[in-house]
C-alpha cells in the first residue's frame, strides 16, 4: 500500500467558552493518498470547515486542536511552531475559500498578489515569478493573461476571480489543496466549470484535495473517496460508488434521498426530519439518534465508533457484530 | 478624473459662497461697525459719511456680492480694533498657525499610526491595553486643560520649555519661521504635543479598530492560507487597507488642527491667526472675524479636495477602468 499524504488521526477541536468546552470536531480519523479527492459533506454545522481550517493550521483562536494528530507525509503538522506551518501552507498546503469576491486584496493586482506568493515559497527570480504567474493564469483559463495580470480584482467576474484563487492556491505546486466550498458562492451555470477546472487542474499538478460541499452532484462527479460529517463526527467515510450508490449509516441514506432524482415522476427532494443537535445539546448515544428511523435502545445509550464494512467505515451500532448476530 | 475635479471645484465654490454669506452676516448682527469706528464723538455728518464710505447704505444684495468680490481678490477691509487691513493682519500670522499646525499633524499621525497598528496587532496585550486607556483620557480631556498642565509640569516646575511665544523668528521672504532657531524650535514642543493630542488618540484608536477589522476580512485569512510572511500580511496587505478611512478623517482633522489651534494658540499665547481671532472676538471685530471664518472654510475645502485625489491614488477601484472593458464578461 502506497503511503497516505494525509492522516488525520482522532482530530478534537475545541471551543473554549463561559458555559464550558465546546468540542466542535470529535475524534475524526481519515487518510487522503497522493493525488486523491476526498469529498466531504454534511449538514451546515457539521465540522467540515473547522477540520480544513485544523489542517492548515489556522484556526481561529479561541478554536484550538485539543486532540489528535495531523500528519502530512508522515510528519506531524498539528503542533508546528506558527513559522514553520507558514512555510507549509501555501507550499505544501493549497486553500481555496468559498467567496472568490472577497478572498482577494482588493488594492493589489492579480499579478503582484500571485508573484508575491510565488516568491514567498520558491527561490525563483521575480522576472521568473512573474513568469510562472502569467502560466498559471493561462492554465486556469484567463484569456489575454500577459494583461490581465496587471488588473485589480475589481475587473474580473467572480468565476474568473474565483480561477485566480484557484491558481494562487495551485502557485507553488502544493500536494494537498482543502477547498472549502469552492462554488457555494458562484453563479450555478459556471459551478460545474470551476469544480472540472479544479480537478483537471489537480491532477495534471499532483496535487490530492479535500473538498467540502454540499452538493452530492459534485461529490459523485469528482470525489475518489467521501466523508460525510454530523455533528463534527464522522458517520461513514469510504469509496464514492459505495457510499452513493449504497449507504450504510441511516444519515448518509436520508441525504443521498435529498438529491433531486433527475427523470423520476418528480424531482424529490427528501428531508431528514429535524435538524442537527447544537453542539451544546449533543445527544448521549449516537447523535443521530433523535432523528433515526432506525434507532434503537443501544443507540441512546453509547456512542458508536467507525465500522469496517467492506472498504466503508460506518459509525452506526447497526453494523456492530452483536446486533447483526441478534438480526440472524 | 477631470470631470469629477470641475465637479470638485464647482461644490467648493457653492461651500465657499455659503461660508461667506456667513461671514458677511457676522457684520450685519455682530456689533455696529459704525459706532465702533467712530468712538465717544461724532458728528451726524461724519456718521452719515462713514456710513456711505463703507457702502453699508446699499441694498442688501449689492453688500453681499461686493463682500464676496473683495474676498475672492483677499481685501477683507480695515480691522476695527487694529485699523489696519485684515489680509495683511492674518498673512503675518499666517505662518505661526501653520507650522504649529504642520507640526502638530506630523507628531499625531507618526505617533497615532503606529501606535494604532501596534494595538490592532496585539489586541490583547497588556501594552495594547494601557495604550488604549490611556487614549480615552487624550480624547476626552479638554484641549486646555492638557496646554496647562503641560505648561506646570515642563514650564513651571521642571523650566525645560518656554511656556508663551513663539521664541526667535527668521523672516523668510514673507514667511517667518520658528523652525530655524533653537528658540523657535524649542517653543514649538508644547503647544505642538497640546494640539496633536487629540488627533493623535483619534487616529490611534481609528487605525487600530479599522486593523482589527481589516484582520478579520476573508483576504486577509487568504493571505494568510497563502503562508504569506506576518510581515507582508500586516504591513502589505491589511495597513494599506486601512488607509482609505485614515486619509479621510486625518484630512478632516487637519482642518480640525487648524480650527482648533484657537485654544492652544490662546493657552500658549502663540501669536498666531487663532490668537487673533480670539482677540478680535472680544472687540468686535467683525471684519477680522468674517476672514479667519472664511479662511478656515477655505482651508476644510482644500483638504477634502485633496483627500478626495490621494484616494484615487490609494483605490484602484475609483481609477476609470480603462483595460478591463475588454477582459470583462467571458467565463
Ligand atoms: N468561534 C466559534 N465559537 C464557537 N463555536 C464555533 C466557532 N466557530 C465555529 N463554531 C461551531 O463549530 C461548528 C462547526 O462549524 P463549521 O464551520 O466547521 O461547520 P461547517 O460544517 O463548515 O458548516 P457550513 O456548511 O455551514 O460551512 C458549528 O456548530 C459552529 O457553530
Ligand atoms: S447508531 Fe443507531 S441512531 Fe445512530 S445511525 Fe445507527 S441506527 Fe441510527
Ligand atoms: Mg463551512
Amino acid at each position: 500500500m502506497t503511503q497516505n499524504l494525509l492522516e488525520v488521526e482522532n482530530l478534537r477541536v475545541e471551543f473554549p467558552t463561559r458555559r464550558g468546552t465546546l468540542v466542535a470536531v470529535d475524534d475524526v480519523s481519515f487518510s487522503i493518498a497522493p493525488g486523491e479527492v476526498l469529498g466531504v459533506v454534511g449538514e451546515s454545522g457539521a465540522g467540515k470547515s473547522l477540520t480544513g481550517a485544523a489542517i492548515i493550521g489556522l484556526l481561529e483562536p479561541p478554536g484550538r486542536v485539543a486532540g489528535g494528530e495531523i500528519r502530512l507525509g508522515g510528519q506531524r503538522i498539528d503542533n508546528l511552531p506558527y513559522e514553520k506551518m507558514r512555510r507549509i501552507r501555501g507550499k505544501e498546503i493549497g486553500a481555496i475559500f468559498q467567496d472568490p469576491l472577497t478572498s482577494l486584496n482588493p488594492l493589489y493586482t492579480i499579478g503582484r498578489q500571485l508573484t508575491e506568493t510565488i516568491l514567498t515559497h520558491l527561490e525563483v527570480s521575480e522576472a521568473e515569478a512573474r513568469d510562472r504567474a502569467i502560466k498559471l493564469l493561462q492554465e486556469v483559463g484567463i484569456p489575454a493573461a500577459e494583461r490581465r495580470i496587471d488588473h485589480y480584482p475589481h475587473q474580473f467576474s467572480g468565476g474568473m476571480r474565483q480561477r485566480v484563487v484557484i491558481a494562487l492556491a495551485l502557485c507553488a505546486n502544493p500536494r494537498l489543496i482543502v477547498a472549502d466550498e469552492p462554488t457555494t458562492a458562484l453563479d450555478v451555470s459556471i459551478q460545474a466549470q470551476i469544480i472540472t477546472l479544479l480537478k483537471r487542474l489537480c491532477r495534471d499538478h499532483g496535487a490530492a484535495v479535500m473538498l467540502v460541499t454540499h452538493d452530492m452532484g459534485v461529490i459523485a462527479e469528482t470525489a475518489d473517496r467521501v466523508a460525510v460529517m454530523y455533528a463534527g463526527r464522522i458517520a461513514e467515510i469510504g469509496p464514492v460508488r459505495d457510499v452513493i450508490k449504497r449507504a450504510k449509516h441511516p444519515y448518509t441514506e436520508g441525504l443521498m434521498g435529498s438529491i433531486p432524482k433527475l427523470g423520476g415522476d418528480e424531482a424529490k427532494l427528501a428531508q431528514i426530519d429535524g435538524s442537527m443537535p447544537r453542539l451544546t445539546a449533543i445527544p448521549k448515544g449516537c447523535a443521530f439518534n433523535p432523528r433515526c428511523p432506525k434507532a434503537f435502545d443501544r443507540c441512546r445509550a453509547e456512542r458508536p465508533d467507525p465500522i469496517a464494512v467492506g472498504d466503508t467505515k460506518v459509525a452506526c451500532w447497526l453494523y456492530d457484530d452483536a446486533h447483526k448476530a441478534a438480526a440472524e | 478624473m477631470i470631470a469629477f475635479v470641475i465637479r470638485r471645484l464647482l461644490q467648493a465654490v457653492l461651500v465657499m459662497l455659503a461660508v461667506g454669506f456667513v461671514g458677511f452676516s457676522l457684520f450685519a448682527y455682530v456689533g455696529d461697525p459704525v459706532s465702533i469706528m467712530l468712538g465717544q464723538d461724532y458728528t451726524q455728518e461724519a456718521r452719515q459719511r462713514l456710513i456711505q464710505d463703507l457702502g453699508l447704505d446699499q441694498p442688501f444684495f449689492i453688500q453681499y456680492a461686493r463682500f464676496i468680490a473683495g474676498a475672492a481678490q483677499g481685501e477683507f477691509g480695515i480691522s476695527y480694533r487694529l485699523a489696519r487691513p485684515v489680509a495683511e493682519l492674518l498673512l503675518e500670522r499666517l505662518p505661526a498657525t501653520l507650522e504649529l499646525s504642520l507640526c502638530a499633524a506630523v507628531l499625531a499621525l507618526a505617533a497615532g499610526v503606529p501606535l494604532g497598528v501596534y494595538c490592532g496587532l496585539n489586541r490583547d496585550g497588556w501594552l495594547a491595553r494601557l495604550l488604549l486607556s490611556v487614549s480615552l483620557i487624550g480624547v476626552s480631556l479638554p484641549t486646555f486643560l492638557i496646554g496647562i498642565l503641560l505648561i506646570l509640569f515642563f514650564s513651571v516646575i521642571l523650566g525645560w520649555l518656554p511656556s508663551f511665544g513663539r521664541g526667535d523668528v527668521v523672516q523668510l521672504g514673507g514667511w517667518s519661521t520658528g523652525f530655524l532657531t533653537p528658540t523657535g524650535l524649542r517653543a514649538l514642543i508644547l503647544p505642538s504635543i497640546t494640539l496633536a493630542l487629540f488627533q493623535l488618540t483619534l487616529i490611534m484608536r481609528l487605525v487600530r479598530s479599522e486593523m482589527l477589522e481589516v484582520l478579520r476580512t476573508d483576504y486577509i485569512k487568504f493571505a494568510r492560507a497563502r503562508g504569506l510572511r506576518n510581515r507582508a500580511i500586516n504591513f502589505g496587505h491589511a495597513l494599506k487597507n486601512t488607509l482609505v478611512p485614515v486619509i479621510t478623517i486625518t484630512g478632516l482633522q487637519l482642518g480640525g488642527i487648524i480650527a482648533f489651534a484657537i485654544v492652544t494658540e490662546t493657552v500658549f499665547q502663540w501669536p498666531g491667526m487663532g490668537f487673533l481671532f480670539i482677540q478680535s472676538v472680544q472687540a468686535a471685530d467683525v471684519p477680522v472675524m468674517a476672514a479667519y471664518l472664511m479662511l478656515i472654510a477655505f482651508f476644510f475645502v482644500l483638504i477634502n479636495l485633496v483627500v478626495d485625489l490621494l484616494y484615487y491614488l490609494v483605490d484602484p477601484r475609483l481609477r476609470i477602468d480603462k483595460g478591463a472593458a475588454g477582459g470583462h464578461g467571458g467565463h
